[in-house]
Protein backbone atom coordinates (compact mmCIF):
# COMPACT_ATOMS: atom_id res chain seq x y z
CA UNK A 1 0.00 0.00 0.00
CA UNK A 2 2.58 1.92 0.96
CA UNK A 3 4.80 1.60 -1.79
CA UNK A 4 7.92 1.29 0.26
CA UNK A 5 10.88 -0.74 -1.19
CA UNK A 6 12.25 -3.66 0.16
CA UNK A 7 15.92 -1.85 1.08
CA UNK A 8 17.46 -2.69 3.92
CA UNK A 9 17.84 0.95 5.64
CA UNK A 10 14.33 1.49 4.69
CA UNK A 11 12.91 -1.72 6.36
CA UNK A 12 14.89 -0.90 9.35
CA UNK A 13 13.59 2.62 9.66
CA UNK A 14 9.96 0.90 9.41
CA UNK A 15 10.78 -1.60 11.93
CA UNK A 16 11.76 1.19 14.22
CA UNK A 17 8.82 2.98 13.85
CA UNK A 18 6.41 -0.30 13.83
CA UNK A 19 7.69 -0.40 17.42
CA UNK A 20 6.39 2.73 18.38
CA UNK A 21 3.04 2.29 16.68
CA UNK A 22 3.19 3.74 13.31
CA UNK A 23 2.76 1.14 10.27
CA UNK A 24 0.94 0.89 7.15
CA UNK A 25 -2.58 0.58 8.60
CA UNK A 26 -1.80 4.35 10.10
CA UNK A 27 -2.16 5.54 6.17
CA UNK A 28 -6.25 5.12 7.20
CA UNK A 29 -5.88 8.13 9.02
CA UNK A 30 -4.15 10.03 5.35
CA UNK A 31 -7.63 11.16 3.74
CA UNK A 32 -8.89 12.50 6.68
CA UNK A 33 -6.14 14.56 7.52
CA UNK A 34 -5.33 15.92 4.57
CA UNK A 35 -8.73 16.65 4.26
CA UNK A 36 -8.92 18.14 7.94
CA UNK A 37 -5.80 20.52 6.59
CA UNK A 38 -6.71 21.55 3.39
CA UNK A 39 -10.32 22.21 4.47
CA UNK A 40 -9.54 23.23 8.10
CA UNK A 41 -6.23 23.82 9.02
CA UNK A 42 -4.95 25.77 6.05
CA UNK A 43 -7.99 27.82 5.34
CA UNK A 44 -7.69 29.20 8.61
CA UNK A 45 -4.08 30.10 8.87
CA UNK A 46 -4.48 31.37 5.86
CA UNK A 47 -7.11 33.83 7.24
CA UNK A 48 -4.95 34.68 10.21
CA UNK A 49 -2.39 35.84 7.89
CA UNK A 50 -4.90 37.68 5.77
CA UNK A 51 -5.87 39.75 9.03
CA UNK A 52 -2.33 41.10 9.48
CA UNK A 53 -2.57 41.86 5.82
CA UNK A 54 -4.97 44.90 5.71
CA UNK A 55 -5.81 46.96 2.91
CA UNK A 56 -4.69 50.20 4.16
CA UNK A 57 -1.97 50.46 7.21
CA UNK A 58 -0.02 48.08 9.28
CA UNK A 59 -0.20 44.58 10.25
CA UNK A 60 -2.61 45.16 13.10
CA UNK A 61 -4.39 48.10 11.75
CA UNK A 62 -7.45 46.01 10.65
CA UNK A 63 -7.37 44.63 14.85
CA UNK A 64 -6.91 48.24 15.65
CA UNK A 65 -10.30 49.53 13.74
CA UNK A 66 -12.14 46.85 15.44
CA UNK A 67 -11.57 47.53 18.60
CA UNK A 68 -11.04 51.48 18.15
CA UNK A 69 -14.53 51.63 16.97
CA UNK A 70 -17.40 51.19 19.64
CA UNK A 71 -19.82 50.15 17.32
CA UNK A 72 -17.94 47.23 16.21
CA UNK A 73 -16.48 46.52 19.53
CA UNK A 74 -19.49 46.49 21.29
CA UNK A 75 -20.60 43.27 19.10
CA UNK A 76 -18.48 41.23 21.42
CA UNK A 77 -20.42 42.55 24.41
CA UNK A 78 -23.91 42.30 22.32
CA UNK A 79 -22.83 38.54 21.69
CA UNK A 80 -21.59 37.61 25.03
CA UNK A 81 -24.72 39.41 26.68
CA UNK A 82 -27.39 37.09 24.54
CA UNK A 83 -25.05 33.76 24.20
CA UNK A 84 -24.20 33.42 28.24
CA UNK A 85 -27.28 33.83 29.57
CA UNK A 86 -28.73 31.61 26.89
CA UNK A 87 -26.69 29.24 27.40
CA UNK A 88 -26.59 29.26 31.42
CA UNK A 89 -30.08 29.15 31.52
CA UNK A 90 -30.15 26.19 28.96
CA UNK A 91 -28.37 24.53 30.76
CA UNK A 92 -29.36 25.08 34.67
CA UNK A 93 -33.17 24.50 33.66
CA UNK A 94 -32.09 21.29 31.85
CA UNK A 95 -30.63 19.81 34.94
CA UNK A 96 -33.78 20.09 37.36
CA UNK A 97 -36.26 18.27 34.70
CA UNK A 98 -33.03 15.65 33.45
CA UNK A 99 -32.92 14.61 37.18
CA UNK A 100 -36.94 13.90 37.42
CA UNK A 101 -36.95 12.40 34.24
CA UNK A 102 -33.35 10.04 34.34
CA UNK A 103 -35.55 6.88 35.49
CA UNK A 104 -38.09 4.99 33.18
CA UNK A 105 -41.79 6.15 32.71
CA UNK A 106 -44.17 5.55 29.82
CA UNK A 107 -44.12 8.47 27.32
CA UNK A 108 -39.99 9.20 27.57
CA UNK A 109 -39.32 8.20 24.14
CA UNK A 110 -42.06 10.75 23.01
CA UNK A 111 -40.59 13.00 25.35
CA UNK A 112 -37.30 13.01 24.01
CA UNK A 113 -38.32 12.67 20.10
CA UNK A 114 -40.47 15.76 20.44
CA UNK A 115 -37.23 16.94 22.13
CA UNK A 116 -35.47 16.89 18.72
CA UNK A 117 -37.73 18.19 16.81
CA UNK A 118 -36.87 22.02 17.26
CA UNK A 119 -32.99 20.67 17.13
CA UNK A 120 -33.53 19.73 13.63
CA UNK A 121 -35.42 22.35 12.98
CA UNK A 122 -33.14 25.12 12.87
CA UNK A 123 -33.22 28.62 13.70
CA UNK A 124 -34.14 29.92 10.22
CA UNK A 125 -37.19 27.88 10.75
CA UNK A 126 -37.86 28.85 14.59
CA UNK A 127 -37.36 32.50 13.60
CA UNK A 128 -39.85 32.35 11.04
CA UNK A 129 -42.56 30.51 13.50
CA UNK A 130 -41.03 33.17 16.33
CA UNK A 131 -42.00 35.96 14.46
CA UNK A 132 -45.59 34.32 13.55
CA UNK A 133 -46.20 33.40 17.43
CA UNK A 134 -44.66 35.93 19.33
CA UNK A 135 -45.65 39.02 17.29
CA UNK A 136 -47.60 42.02 17.90
CA UNK A 137 -50.98 39.75 16.85
CA UNK A 138 -49.06 36.77 17.32
CA UNK A 139 -51.57 33.78 19.58
CA UNK A 140 -48.90 34.46 22.67
CA UNK A 141 -49.57 38.44 23.27
CA UNK A 142 -53.08 37.08 22.30
CA UNK A 143 -53.19 34.83 25.00
CA UNK A 144 -51.65 37.47 27.12
CA UNK A 145 -54.51 40.52 26.62
CA UNK A 146 -57.13 37.95 26.40
CA UNK A 147 -57.06 36.72 30.23
CA UNK A 148 -55.99 40.89 31.08
CA UNK A 149 -52.27 39.73 32.15
CA UNK A 150 -51.21 42.86 29.69
CA UNK A 151 -52.38 46.08 28.46
CA UNK A 152 -50.97 46.16 25.57
CA UNK A 153 -49.33 43.39 23.13
CA UNK A 154 -45.52 43.06 24.58
CA UNK A 155 -43.06 43.81 22.29
CA UNK A 156 -40.97 40.11 21.82
CA UNK A 157 -39.81 40.03 18.54
CA UNK A 158 -37.12 42.00 16.46
CA UNK A 159 -35.26 42.77 19.62
CA UNK A 160 -32.99 40.96 22.44
CA UNK A 161 -35.76 38.97 23.71
CA UNK A 162 -36.67 37.49 20.30
CA UNK A 163 -32.65 35.88 19.59
CA UNK A 164 -32.75 34.67 23.30
CA UNK A 165 -36.12 32.84 22.90
CA UNK A 166 -34.85 31.41 19.49
CA UNK A 167 -31.67 30.07 21.14
CA UNK A 168 -33.53 28.56 24.05
CA UNK A 169 -36.05 26.89 21.84
CA UNK A 170 -32.95 25.55 19.76
CA UNK A 171 -30.77 25.46 23.07
CA UNK A 172 -32.53 23.71 25.59
CA UNK A 173 -33.76 20.41 23.95
CA UNK A 174 -30.31 20.34 23.15
CA UNK A 175 -28.97 20.94 26.65
CA UNK A 176 -31.44 18.27 28.24
CA UNK A 177 -30.58 15.44 25.78
CA UNK A 178 -27.17 15.63 26.75
CA UNK A 179 -27.55 15.99 30.67
CA UNK A 180 -30.51 13.55 30.55
CA UNK A 181 -27.53 11.15 28.79
CA UNK A 182 -24.74 12.11 31.26
CA UNK A 183 -27.24 11.33 34.58
CA UNK A 184 -28.46 8.01 33.08
CA UNK A 185 -24.46 7.41 32.94
CA UNK A 186 -24.36 7.91 36.80
CA UNK A 187 -24.19 4.38 38.46
CA UNK A 188 -27.99 5.03 40.26
CA UNK A 189 -27.12 2.45 43.21
CA UNK A 190 -24.57 5.10 44.54
CA UNK A 191 -27.68 7.65 44.91
CA UNK A 192 -29.40 4.54 46.92
CA UNK A 193 -26.28 3.62 48.94
CA UNK A 194 -26.63 6.82 50.14
CA UNK A 195 -30.38 6.60 50.65
CA UNK A 196 -29.46 3.75 53.36
CA UNK A 197 -27.17 5.95 54.81
CA UNK A 198 -29.74 8.39 55.56
CA UNK A 199 -29.14 10.90 53.06
CA UNK A 200 -32.15 12.46 52.57
CA UNK A 201 -32.89 13.48 48.56
CA UNK A 202 -31.22 17.16 48.70
CA UNK A 203 -28.00 15.55 50.47
CA UNK A 204 -28.12 13.07 48.02
CA UNK A 205 -28.04 15.54 44.93
CA UNK A 206 -25.78 17.97 45.79
CA UNK A 207 -23.31 15.52 47.64
CA UNK A 208 -23.57 12.31 45.28
CA UNK A 209 -24.77 13.48 41.41
CA UNK A 210 -24.16 16.97 41.13
CA UNK A 211 -20.16 16.29 41.78
CA UNK A 212 -20.21 13.54 39.58
CA UNK A 213 -22.64 15.55 36.94
CA UNK A 214 -20.46 18.44 36.98
CA UNK A 215 -18.05 17.29 34.00
CA UNK A 216 -21.15 16.59 32.04
CA UNK A 217 -22.58 19.49 32.50
CA UNK A 218 -19.32 21.74 31.72
CA UNK A 219 -19.35 19.89 28.20
CA UNK A 220 -22.85 20.64 27.46
CA UNK A 221 -22.48 24.48 28.63
CA UNK A 222 -19.30 24.67 25.79
CA UNK A 223 -21.41 22.50 23.29
CA UNK A 224 -24.76 24.84 23.92
CA UNK A 225 -22.51 28.00 24.42
CA UNK A 226 -20.71 27.17 20.84
CA UNK A 227 -24.48 26.94 19.42
CA UNK A 228 -25.69 30.29 20.98
CA UNK A 229 -22.19 32.18 20.12
CA UNK A 230 -22.36 31.68 16.74
CA UNK A 231 -26.06 32.65 16.50
CA UNK A 232 -26.56 34.41 12.88
CA UNK A 233 -29.88 33.86 11.22
CA UNK A 234 -32.33 34.66 14.24
CA UNK A 235 -30.43 37.60 15.04
CA UNK A 236 -31.08 39.18 11.81
CA UNK A 237 -34.54 37.41 11.17
CA UNK A 238 -36.02 38.21 14.61
CA UNK A 239 -33.59 40.34 16.39
CA UNK A 240 -32.62 43.62 15.35
CA UNK A 241 -29.77 43.21 13.64
CA UNK A 242 -28.60 47.46 13.35
CA UNK A 243 -29.23 47.44 16.69
CA UNK A 244 -29.37 45.88 20.09
CA UNK A 245 -28.98 42.44 18.46
CA UNK A 246 -25.44 42.86 16.32
CA UNK A 247 -23.82 39.80 17.24
CA UNK A 248 -20.16 39.11 16.16
CA UNK A 249 -21.12 36.91 13.41
CA UNK A 250 -22.94 39.61 11.55
CA UNK A 251 -20.49 41.82 11.88
CA UNK A 252 -17.80 39.24 10.27
CA UNK A 253 -20.45 38.56 7.18
CA UNK A 254 -21.02 42.18 6.43
CA UNK A 255 -17.37 43.09 6.33
CA UNK A 256 -16.91 39.99 3.86
CA UNK A 257 -20.06 39.98 1.78
CA UNK A 258 -21.08 43.80 2.11
CA UNK A 259 -17.81 45.85 1.99
CA UNK A 260 -15.72 42.76 0.37
CA UNK A 261 -13.26 43.76 2.82
CA UNK A 262 -11.74 40.02 3.51
CA UNK A 263 -8.39 40.35 5.61
CA UNK A 264 -11.29 43.01 7.75
CA UNK A 265 -13.95 39.77 7.80
CA UNK A 266 -10.74 37.37 8.90
CA UNK A 267 -9.82 40.13 11.31
CA UNK A 268 -13.56 39.48 12.94
CA UNK A 269 -13.18 35.88 12.44
CA UNK A 270 -10.49 35.73 14.62
CA UNK A 271 -11.40 37.56 16.99
CA UNK A 272 -14.51 35.82 17.23
CA UNK A 273 -12.72 32.86 17.74
CA UNK A 274 -10.08 33.78 20.40
CA UNK A 275 -13.41 35.51 21.99
CA UNK A 276 -15.00 31.46 22.29
CA UNK A 277 -11.90 29.88 23.00
CA UNK A 278 -11.01 31.83 25.86
CA UNK A 279 -14.52 30.82 27.07
CA UNK A 280 -14.26 27.60 26.63
CA UNK A 281 -10.67 27.13 27.70
CA UNK A 282 -12.00 29.00 31.33
CA UNK A 283 -15.34 26.18 31.67
CA UNK A 284 -12.82 23.37 30.95
CA UNK A 285 -10.47 24.80 33.46
CA UNK A 286 -12.91 24.58 36.11
CA UNK A 287 -14.44 21.22 34.74
CA UNK A 288 -10.86 19.68 35.46
CA UNK A 289 -10.84 20.55 39.22
CA UNK A 290 -14.50 17.74 39.14
CA UNK A 291 -14.14 14.10 39.19
CA UNK A 292 -14.21 12.85 35.76
CA UNK A 293 -13.22 9.37 35.83
CA UNK A 294 -16.17 6.20 35.37
CA UNK A 295 -19.19 7.10 36.90
CA UNK A 296 -19.91 3.01 36.65
CA UNK A 297 -23.10 3.60 34.80
CA UNK A 298 -24.49 1.98 32.05
CA UNK A 299 -22.83 5.20 29.87
CA UNK B 1 -35.54 1.43 24.28
CA UNK B 2 -38.27 -0.55 23.08
CA UNK B 3 -39.00 -1.82 26.76
CA UNK B 4 -40.01 1.55 28.24
CA UNK B 5 -43.33 1.55 27.24
CA UNK B 6 -43.88 -1.66 29.07
CA UNK B 7 -43.85 -2.14 32.72
CA UNK B 8 -41.93 -4.54 34.01
CA UNK B 9 -43.52 -7.94 34.50
CA UNK B 10 -43.40 -8.85 38.02
CA UNK B 11 -44.78 -5.70 39.72
CA UNK B 12 -46.78 -3.74 37.67
CA UNK B 13 -49.27 -2.45 39.80
CA UNK B 14 -47.63 -1.77 42.51
CA UNK B 15 -44.52 0.38 40.68
CA UNK B 16 -47.49 2.48 38.53
CA UNK B 17 -49.48 3.32 41.97
CA UNK B 18 -45.89 4.61 43.63
CA UNK B 19 -45.16 6.43 40.84
CA UNK B 20 -48.21 8.13 41.10
CA UNK B 21 -48.23 8.64 44.98
CA UNK B 22 -45.06 10.04 44.72
CA UNK B 23 -45.63 12.54 42.17
CA UNK B 24 -49.01 13.85 43.68
CA UNK B 25 -46.68 14.49 47.07
CA UNK B 26 -44.17 16.36 45.21
CA UNK B 27 -44.44 19.78 44.33
CA UNK B 28 -41.59 20.36 42.67
CA UNK B 29 -42.63 17.51 40.21
CA UNK B 30 -45.36 19.81 39.40
CA UNK B 31 -43.32 22.23 38.79
CA UNK B 32 -40.90 20.58 36.34
CA UNK B 33 -43.51 19.19 34.57
CA UNK B 34 -45.21 22.24 34.05
CA UNK B 35 -42.11 24.05 32.90
CA UNK B 36 -41.96 20.80 30.37
CA UNK B 37 -45.40 21.34 28.93
CA UNK B 38 -45.27 25.43 29.02
CA UNK B 39 -42.05 24.78 26.65
CA UNK B 40 -43.96 22.28 24.61
CA UNK B 41 -46.77 24.69 24.59
CA UNK B 42 -44.83 27.19 22.98
CA UNK B 43 -43.15 24.81 20.61
CA UNK B 44 -46.50 23.85 18.94
CA UNK B 45 -47.32 27.50 18.77
CA UNK B 46 -44.00 27.85 16.79
CA UNK B 47 -44.83 25.51 14.48
CA UNK B 48 -48.41 25.61 14.22
CA UNK B 49 -48.32 29.10 13.24
CA UNK B 50 -46.54 28.75 10.59
CA UNK B 51 -48.32 25.91 9.03
CA UNK B 52 -51.63 28.03 10.00
CA UNK B 53 -50.23 31.04 8.16
CA UNK B 54 -49.63 28.96 4.96
CA UNK B 55 -52.88 27.54 4.85
CA UNK B 56 -54.73 30.74 5.76
CA UNK B 57 -55.97 33.48 2.74
CA UNK B 58 -55.75 36.67 5.16
CA UNK B 59 -54.77 36.69 8.71
CA UNK B 60 -54.33 39.74 10.14
CA UNK B 61 -55.82 40.72 13.88
CA UNK B 62 -57.60 37.98 14.53
CA UNK B 63 -57.24 34.36 16.19
CA UNK B 64 -57.44 32.44 12.86
CA UNK B 65 -57.11 33.45 9.31
CA UNK B 66 -59.97 34.07 7.22
CA UNK B 67 -60.49 31.83 4.77
CA UNK B 68 -58.17 28.64 3.79
CA UNK B 69 -56.43 27.74 0.45
CA UNK B 70 -53.55 25.88 -0.88
CA UNK B 71 -52.48 28.14 -3.19
CA UNK B 72 -49.44 29.43 -1.32
CA UNK B 73 -48.12 26.45 -1.66
CA UNK B 74 -48.38 26.40 -5.67
CA UNK B 75 -47.22 30.38 -5.80
CA UNK B 76 -43.99 29.73 -2.84
CA UNK B 77 -43.05 26.08 -5.79
CA UNK B 78 -43.30 28.66 -8.45
CA UNK B 79 -42.25 31.34 -7.08
CA UNK B 80 -38.73 30.50 -5.15
CA UNK B 81 -38.22 27.62 -7.84
CA UNK B 82 -38.29 24.88 -5.17
CA UNK B 83 -38.37 21.65 -7.06
CA UNK B 84 -34.63 22.78 -8.44
CA UNK B 85 -33.80 24.15 -4.59
CA UNK B 86 -35.11 20.66 -3.36
CA UNK B 87 -33.04 18.83 -5.85
CA UNK B 88 -30.04 21.15 -5.14
CA UNK B 89 -30.50 20.16 -1.56
CA UNK B 90 -30.70 16.58 -1.79
CA UNK B 91 -27.73 16.24 -4.37
CA UNK B 92 -25.41 18.44 -1.76
CA UNK B 93 -26.59 16.05 0.91
CA UNK B 94 -25.84 12.78 -0.21
CA UNK B 95 -22.51 13.91 -2.08
CA UNK B 96 -22.10 15.26 1.65
CA UNK B 97 -22.85 12.20 3.23
CA UNK B 98 -21.13 9.57 0.95
CA UNK B 99 -17.56 11.56 1.03
CA UNK B 100 -17.51 12.06 5.14
CA UNK B 101 -17.89 8.49 5.09
CA UNK B 102 -15.47 7.07 2.51
CA UNK B 103 -13.14 9.78 4.44
CA UNK B 104 -14.52 9.48 7.62
CA UNK B 105 -14.31 5.47 8.49
CA UNK B 106 -11.36 4.56 7.89
CA UNK B 107 -9.75 7.24 9.93
CA UNK B 108 -12.52 6.59 12.52
CA UNK B 109 -11.18 2.70 12.61
CA UNK B 110 -7.01 3.70 12.37
CA UNK B 111 -7.94 6.24 15.66
CA UNK B 112 -10.29 3.33 17.69
CA UNK B 113 -7.78 0.80 17.10
CA UNK B 114 -4.20 1.90 17.11
CA UNK B 115 -2.34 3.90 19.63
CA UNK B 116 0.34 5.88 18.19
CA UNK B 117 2.52 9.10 18.66
CA UNK B 118 0.48 12.08 17.99
CA UNK B 119 -2.84 10.40 18.39
CA UNK B 120 -4.22 12.95 20.87
CA UNK B 121 -3.05 16.12 19.06
CA UNK B 122 -4.86 14.14 15.39
CA UNK B 123 -7.75 13.67 17.95
CA UNK B 124 -8.22 17.06 18.90
CA UNK B 125 -7.84 18.28 15.55
CA UNK B 126 -10.59 16.38 13.72
CA UNK B 127 -12.50 17.57 17.00
CA UNK B 128 -11.65 21.12 16.23
CA UNK B 129 -14.28 21.76 13.27
CA UNK B 130 -17.11 20.52 15.78
CA UNK B 131 -16.17 22.85 18.62
CA UNK B 132 -15.54 26.14 16.47
CA UNK B 133 -18.57 28.21 15.55
CA UNK B 134 -19.64 27.71 12.12
CA UNK B 135 -19.15 31.27 10.83
CA UNK B 136 -15.81 31.53 12.55
CA UNK B 137 -14.01 29.01 10.28
CA UNK B 138 -16.38 29.42 7.74
CA UNK B 139 -15.47 33.09 6.90
CA UNK B 140 -12.07 32.00 6.06
CA UNK B 141 -13.26 28.94 4.08
CA UNK B 142 -15.44 30.71 1.51
CA UNK B 143 -12.53 32.92 1.49
CA UNK B 144 -9.75 30.00 0.18
CA UNK B 145 -12.54 28.20 -1.93
CA UNK B 146 -13.72 31.46 -3.50
CA UNK B 147 -9.99 32.41 -4.30
CA UNK B 148 -9.41 28.62 -5.77
CA UNK B 149 -12.97 28.92 -7.61
CA UNK B 150 -14.50 26.37 -6.13
CA UNK B 151 -17.30 28.61 -4.11
CA UNK B 152 -20.14 29.73 -5.69
CA UNK B 153 -21.65 26.78 -6.86
CA UNK B 154 -22.12 23.03 -5.82
CA UNK B 155 -18.43 22.28 -5.30
CA UNK B 156 -17.99 24.53 -2.71
CA UNK B 157 -21.13 23.70 -0.95
CA UNK B 158 -20.16 20.02 -0.73
CA UNK B 159 -16.29 21.01 0.71
CA UNK B 160 -17.56 23.37 3.06
CA UNK B 161 -20.38 21.17 4.33
CA UNK B 162 -17.87 18.41 4.86
CA UNK B 163 -15.46 20.32 7.24
CA UNK B 164 -17.82 19.18 10.36
CA UNK B 165 -19.35 15.87 9.00
CA UNK B 166 -16.31 14.13 8.45
CA UNK B 167 -15.36 15.22 12.18
CA UNK B 168 -18.65 14.09 12.87
CA UNK B 169 -18.77 10.68 11.38
CA UNK B 170 -15.13 10.15 13.12
CA UNK B 171 -16.85 10.65 16.39
CA UNK B 172 -19.87 8.65 16.31
CA UNK B 173 -17.84 5.47 14.63
CA UNK B 174 -15.40 5.48 17.10
CA UNK B 175 -17.77 3.34 19.67
CA UNK B 176 -19.10 1.05 17.49
CA UNK B 177 -15.80 -0.11 15.94
CA UNK B 178 -14.82 -0.31 19.45
CA UNK B 179 -17.65 -2.90 20.21
CA UNK B 180 -16.33 -5.13 17.23
CA UNK B 181 -14.13 -7.74 19.18
CA UNK B 182 -10.48 -7.47 17.46
CA UNK B 183 -9.86 -11.15 17.32
CA UNK B 184 -12.35 -11.47 14.63
CA UNK B 185 -9.98 -9.68 12.35
CA UNK B 186 -6.99 -11.37 13.81
CA UNK B 187 -8.93 -14.50 12.73
CA UNK B 188 -9.77 -12.89 9.23
CA UNK B 189 -6.17 -11.94 8.81
CA UNK B 190 -4.47 -15.66 9.72
CA UNK B 191 -6.91 -16.93 7.09
CA UNK B 192 -4.80 -14.50 5.07
CA UNK B 193 -7.10 -12.27 4.30
CA UNK B 194 -5.29 -8.25 3.37
CA UNK B 195 -6.54 -5.32 4.77
CA UNK B 196 -8.91 -4.19 2.28
CA UNK B 197 -10.25 -7.72 2.83
CA UNK B 198 -10.76 -7.52 6.34
CA UNK B 199 -12.33 -3.73 5.40
CA UNK B 200 -15.01 -4.72 2.79
CA UNK B 201 -15.63 -8.27 4.24
CA UNK B 202 -15.09 -8.73 7.42
CA UNK B 203 -15.70 -4.92 8.94
CA UNK B 204 -18.25 -3.40 7.10
CA UNK B 205 -20.93 -5.74 7.44
CA UNK B 206 -20.32 -5.52 11.12
CA UNK B 207 -20.25 -1.81 11.19
CA UNK B 208 -23.80 -0.79 8.77
CA UNK B 209 -25.66 -0.10 12.07
CA UNK B 210 -23.26 2.60 12.47
CA UNK B 211 -22.61 3.49 9.21
CA UNK B 212 -26.35 3.67 8.66
CA UNK B 213 -26.91 5.76 12.13
CA UNK B 214 -24.00 8.18 11.29
CA UNK B 215 -25.05 8.70 7.29
CA UNK B 216 -28.42 9.42 8.65
CA UNK B 217 -27.03 11.80 11.17
CA UNK B 218 -24.78 13.53 8.66
CA UNK B 219 -27.66 14.01 6.59
CA UNK B 220 -29.66 15.65 9.07
CA UNK B 221 -27.02 18.15 10.27
CA UNK B 222 -26.19 18.73 6.71
CA UNK B 223 -29.73 19.42 5.22
CA UNK B 224 -29.97 21.99 8.60
CA UNK B 225 -26.74 23.56 8.30
CA UNK B 226 -27.53 27.12 7.45
CA UNK B 227 -24.10 28.98 8.00
CA UNK B 228 -21.63 27.03 6.22
CA UNK B 229 -23.98 26.63 3.26
CA UNK B 230 -25.01 30.16 3.30
CA UNK B 231 -21.39 31.61 3.37
CA UNK B 232 -20.27 29.53 -0.51
CA UNK B 233 -23.47 28.93 -1.96
CA UNK B 234 -23.95 30.65 -5.28
CA UNK B 235 -27.75 31.50 -6.99
CA UNK B 236 -27.92 28.37 -8.27
CA UNK B 237 -26.24 26.38 -5.41
CA UNK B 238 -28.67 27.46 -2.32
CA UNK B 239 -30.02 24.57 -0.28
CA UNK B 240 -33.77 24.65 1.32
CA UNK B 241 -33.03 26.42 4.80
CA UNK B 242 -30.57 29.00 2.70
CA UNK B 243 -33.42 29.70 0.42
CA UNK B 244 -35.69 29.94 3.03
CA UNK B 245 -33.39 32.49 4.51
CA UNK B 246 -33.30 34.72 1.46
CA UNK B 247 -36.66 34.43 1.36
CA UNK B 248 -37.74 35.73 5.10
CA UNK B 249 -34.87 38.48 4.76
CA UNK B 250 -36.53 39.85 1.53
CA UNK B 251 -39.92 39.87 3.36
CA UNK B 252 -42.18 42.16 2.21
CA UNK B 253 -41.43 41.42 -1.36
CA UNK B 254 -43.61 38.44 -1.17
CA UNK B 255 -46.65 37.77 0.43
CA UNK B 256 -45.43 36.52 3.94
CA UNK B 257 -48.25 33.48 3.37
CA UNK B 258 -45.62 31.98 0.23
CA UNK B 259 -42.78 32.26 2.51
CA UNK B 260 -44.24 30.08 5.48
CA UNK B 261 -45.80 27.60 2.75
CA UNK B 262 -41.72 27.31 1.81
CA UNK B 263 -41.17 27.01 5.71
CA UNK B 264 -43.66 23.89 5.85
CA UNK B 265 -42.15 22.10 2.81
CA UNK B 266 -38.63 22.18 4.75
CA UNK B 267 -40.44 21.26 8.18
CA UNK B 268 -41.76 18.78 6.58
CA UNK B 269 -38.63 17.29 4.51
CA UNK B 270 -36.69 17.62 7.89
CA UNK B 271 -40.10 16.00 9.78
CA UNK B 272 -39.65 12.96 7.28
CA UNK B 273 -35.75 12.75 8.12
CA UNK B 274 -36.54 12.64 11.47
CA UNK B 275 -38.94 9.75 11.89
CA UNK B 276 -36.44 7.88 9.82
CA UNK B 277 -33.32 8.74 11.55
CA UNK B 278 -35.14 7.79 15.25
CA UNK B 279 -35.71 4.27 13.61
CA UNK B 280 -31.90 3.96 13.80
CA UNK B 281 -30.28 6.23 16.14
CA UNK B 282 -31.17 7.19 19.99
CA UNK B 283 -32.28 10.74 20.02
CA UNK B 284 -29.70 12.14 22.27
CA UNK B 285 -27.04 10.27 19.81
CA UNK B 286 -28.76 13.47 17.22
CA UNK B 287 -26.98 15.92 19.85
CA UNK B 288 -23.70 13.89 20.78
CA UNK B 289 -21.67 10.72 20.63
CA UNK B 290 -23.39 8.63 23.79
CA UNK B 291 -23.81 5.40 24.11
CA UNK B 292 -26.94 4.57 26.05
CA UNK B 293 -27.48 0.77 26.51
CA UNK B 294 -31.14 -0.35 27.14
CA UNK B 295 -31.50 -1.38 31.00
CA UNK B 296 -31.67 -5.21 31.45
Amino acid sequence: MSGAGPGRPLAHWQHRLAERGVDRQLWLLVPALVFVIALFLYPFFYGLTLSFQPTTGGPFSDYARFFSDSYERGTIWITLRIALPAALLNVLAAVPIAYRMRGRFRGKRLVTTLLVVPITLGTVLTAQGLLNFLGPTGWFNRILLASNLVDEPVRLTHNYWGVFFSLVITGFPFAFLLVLSYLSGIDPTLERAAATLGADWRRRFTRITLPLLMPGLATTFCLTFVLAFSVFPSAVLVGNPAGETRVISLAAYQAAYEQYDYPYASAIAMIMGFVELVIIAVVLAARSRFYTGSTGGKG
Amino acid sequence: MATTTQAPPARPPATSTDRRRRIAARPAAWIVWGVVIFFFLNLLGVVASVLVSSFGQRWFDTWLPDGYTTSWYARAWDEFALLSVIVVTLEVSVLVVGLSLLIGVPAAYALARRSFPGKRLIFLVFLLPILMPPITYGIPLATVLYKFGLAGHMSGVVLANLVPSVPFVILTMTPFIEQIDPRIESAARMCGAGLRTVFLRVLTPLLVPGILASAILVLVRTVGMFELTFLTAGPDSQTLVVALYYSMSASGIRAQQSVDAMAVIYTSMMLVLLVVALRYVNPTQLVARVKDEPEH
